[in-house]
């Protein structure tokens, strides 16, 4: 996998763009209204699953109206932060923060596929009762919080508390970040 | 002059309490900056659903005026976040804001989009029928959003 990354690294356009002065930039500011997009429509709709917004519309009907905003906003995220990590591979393989929010974005798609996969069965129903059951008022509120906690983690990727290159770190730290640490360089370090 | 007497305005508040803290801290400007986030895709949803409805992209079913209550309480909540996540922000680095031209154009931007959203755009639409006008208050009202999104992470370039 490392050697995937650096050579992944390597490759011209990965240089390009982690040199250029403006095109960086302009790609994380983007990343960032797209995020605004797919969060902020997100919301909405687990605003209405729970029962806080737009009652006026069925759930189906609502899905129907904003879903289709929220996954532009959510490939447009991805294209960016794809980009994003392109322009600097080993840095964001070998970041915890990365790593959890790999991590919290899995758990967050479960919980999307759980969804979804019952609702496409069920909202017949939660249309004609005008109710829905309280696991997925639970599943869409875990929606919300996962994503929240995704950015917070994104945001922190920015930092390099934890970066292979920061030694000494805990072990745990180096395991989470597959990050070898020759053994000299401790004895180094610990020298100074 | 004038703006001598602002920058000397400036470092008061670079060297207030909060903004001391703040900077003292490894952790409180990035988790701060999380919440500002947050608040800014609570924002952003509210402006994104009420203006695309005013374009006449989404929803179009319901009135505009309906769109508007209810994503309403949505945009206070995420403007007061990002107000309130903000200000300790900008207090711990009032300096390199007073000297960013990103950080003026997001305030300039910030309170055109506030004046504009809560005294023109609400009151017409909460107040009127649809019409062919409320597509251009939705355009504004987007389009100054964005550039204050956009200029506020630039401020982290400058």
């Amino acid at each position: 996998m490392f050697n995937f990354i650096d050579w992944l690294a390597s490759t011209s356009g990965s240089i390009a763009l982690r040199e250029s002065l403006y095109m960086y930039p302009w790609i994380e500011s983007a990343h960032v209204l797209f995020i605004t997009i797919f969060f902020g429509t997100l919301l909405f709709v687990d605003l209405r699953l729970t029962g806080y917004g737009f009652k006026n519309l069925s759930i189906s009907q609502m899905n129907a109206k904003i879903l289709p905003l929220t996954l532009i906003g959510f490939l447009f995220m991805i294209i960016t932060g794809l980009l994003l990590f392109y322009a600097l591979p080993v840095r964001n393989y070998q970041n915890l923060f990365f790593r959890i929010k790999l991590f919290l974005m899995l758990l967050a798609g479960l919980n999307a596929w759980y969804f979804h996969r019952t609702m496409n069965r069920q909202s017949k129903a939660w249309d004609k009762n005008s109710f829905i059951p309280f696991r997925m008022k639970v599943s869409a509120t875990i929606s919300l919080v996962l994503w929240g906690l995704v950015i917070i983690s994104g945001r922190m990727i920015a930092y390099n508390w934890f970066d292979c290159d920061k030694q000494p770190q805990s072990e745990l730290v180096n395991f989470l970040i597959s990050c070898t640490v020759d053994p000299e360089i401790y004895e180094y370090l610990n020298g100074i | 002059m004038e703006s001598n007497q602002l920058l000397e305005i400036i470092y008061l508040l670079e060297d207030s309490y909060i903004g001391e803290y703040v900077r003292g801290s490894l952790w409180l400007f990035p988790v701060i900056q999380s919440f500002h986030l947050i608040g800014l895709g609570i924002l952003g949803g509210a402006v994104v659903i009420g203006d695309f409805r005013l374009l006449g992209i989404l929803m179009k079913t319901e009135t505009t005026s309906y769109v508007i209550r209810v994503t309403k309480p949505w945009f206070n909540f995420g403007l007061s976040i990002l107000i309130l996540t903000g200000i300790p922000l900008f207090l711990s680095e009032a300096v390199k804001c007073y000297y960013s031209r990103a950080f003026w154009i997001k305030i300039s931007c910030l309170l055109m989009g506030t004046i504009f959203v809560y005294f023109i755009r609400n009151p017409i639409v909460l107040s009127r029928e649809e019409n062919f006008f409320m597509k251009i208050l939705g355009v504004l009202s987007f389009s100054i959003w964005v550039v204050t999104a956009a200029s506020g992470r630039w401020i982290g370039f400058s």
